[in-house]
């Protein structure tokens, strides 16, 4: 298992939280809240060590194109980049509804 | 010429399939992912935790009464019983019996998908598994405790007798209801006792229509969420007596067995077929 840090600049603010997913095997569960720095930070639990680059890559696509201020919790079983990608794009989508 | 429109309860969440359980509208979770009840076992041993440790707390109504349904996740971890998961299920149970007894009725549901205790954090998820079964003794005096074993993974081990407990047991086609798994019996007794991957012997041992037959699950659903929440509001309402009170006729149902020669799954059908029972 390994923890992940990241932050990224924001201009939004974040009205709610949201949860989507399940630990389940490859697959994650996302909690996105309002933050109160103005900024997004997101931490990362995930049962996969040595992918932090890949983690970057995948949250480096995701926010050039969220810009909310969320604090953002993954706990990860094994998702690949690409489920991941849709688990927090189903975030952002509950967020809008 | 189609079909009338079905859809799926097995392949529902368990915080979707609790939603589905309760009238429209009236859903409210308690202890959510946000609470972050997560087990403080797992990440000690390299396991990515849950932030609601794989049970679903909804209050709500259910035909207009009230309720309460513990829904367990079957994705994560097997849907097995650790100390705060066990403990989120037990005190919901504790809370219902409490209001029971102050004469304010709380009709509790189980949705039932789990491997049995989290071996991870074995006696404390024991220990909680036994404080769901008192629990749920105490509370079927008051109302009929439903259980529901929808499928894909099954009821095992002490959530097992958790399910036999309730004073209805609702089960489906694809549900799995046994004291030990497929996969330990093959381990435990042999590939020749039982081969875990031959689904039609499993099935065939554990499966919901074989516990329906043999009269050890009350109720036996098509995978349909309009389905299932009908079946629960009506069990809602009946109270026949629990299984677990019927000793004489459980003992003379195991009396007429022989251990060395066990019968196939049809000939038990035959042995303790439903229509024999009171």
């Amino acid at each position: 298992m390994e923890r992940l840090q990241f932050s990224y600049p924001a201009r939004q603010s974040v009205a709610r939280r949201v949860h989507v997913g399940v630990v389940g095997s490859g697959d994650l569960e996302v909690l996105l809240e309002p933050s109160a720095d103005g900024q997004a930070h997101v931490s990362i639990n995930t049962s996969v060590e040595g992918f932090a680059a890949v983690w970057q890559h995948v949250l480096d696509r995701f926010f050039g194109r969220f810009d909310g201020a969320a604090v953002i919790e993954i706990n990860d079983s094994g998702a690949t980049p690409g489920v991941v990608l849709l688990r927090l794009e189903q975030a952002v989508e509950a967020l809008r509804e | 010429m189609s079909a009338p429109r079905r859809s799926s309860f097995i392949e529902l969440s368990a915080r979707e399939r609790a939603a589905a359980l309760l009238d429209a509208g009236s859903c409210r979770e308690l202890l959510g992912p946000f609470a972050r009840l997560k087990s403080p076992w797992l990440p000690l041993q390299g396991i990515v935790a849950q932030a609601d440790d794989g049970v679903v707390l909804s209050r709500g109504r259910i035909g207009g009464e009230s309720a309460v349904v513990a829904a367990i996740e079957g994705a994560y971890q097997g849907g097995s019983i650790g100390e705060v998961s066990g403990s989120k299920i037990a005190a919901a149970l504790e809370l219902a019996l409490r209001d029971c007894e102050r004469g304010r009725p709380v009709r509790p549901v189980l949705v039932l998908e789990t491997g049995g205790v989290r071996l991870q954090e074995a006696n404390l998820g024991l220990a909680a598994i036994a404080e769901i079964h008192a629990a749920i003794v105490a509370l079927r005096r008051h109302v009929p405790v439903v259980g529901v074993v929808a499928g894909l993974v099954g009821c095992f081990g002490g959530m097992a007798l958790a399910a036999a407990l309730c004073s209805r047991l609702i089960v489906t086609r694809q549900a799995r209801l046994g004291m030990n798994g497929p996969e330990v019996i093959e381990q435990e007794a042999g590939i020749a006792e039982l081969d875990a991957m031959d689904g039609a012997d499993v099935w065939g041992l554990m499966g919901g229509e074989q516990r329906y037959a043999t009269g050890l699950a009350d109720v036996l659903v098509e995978d349909d969420v309009e389905v299932i929440a009908a079946q629960v509001r009506d069990a809602c309402s009946a109270a026949p007596l629990p299984r677990t009170e019927q000793v004489d006729e459980f003992r003379r149902r195991l009396a007429g067995i022989d251990p060395q020669r066990p019968p196939s799954p049809r000939a038990l059908r035959a042995l303790w077929a439903r229509e024999r029972q009171p």
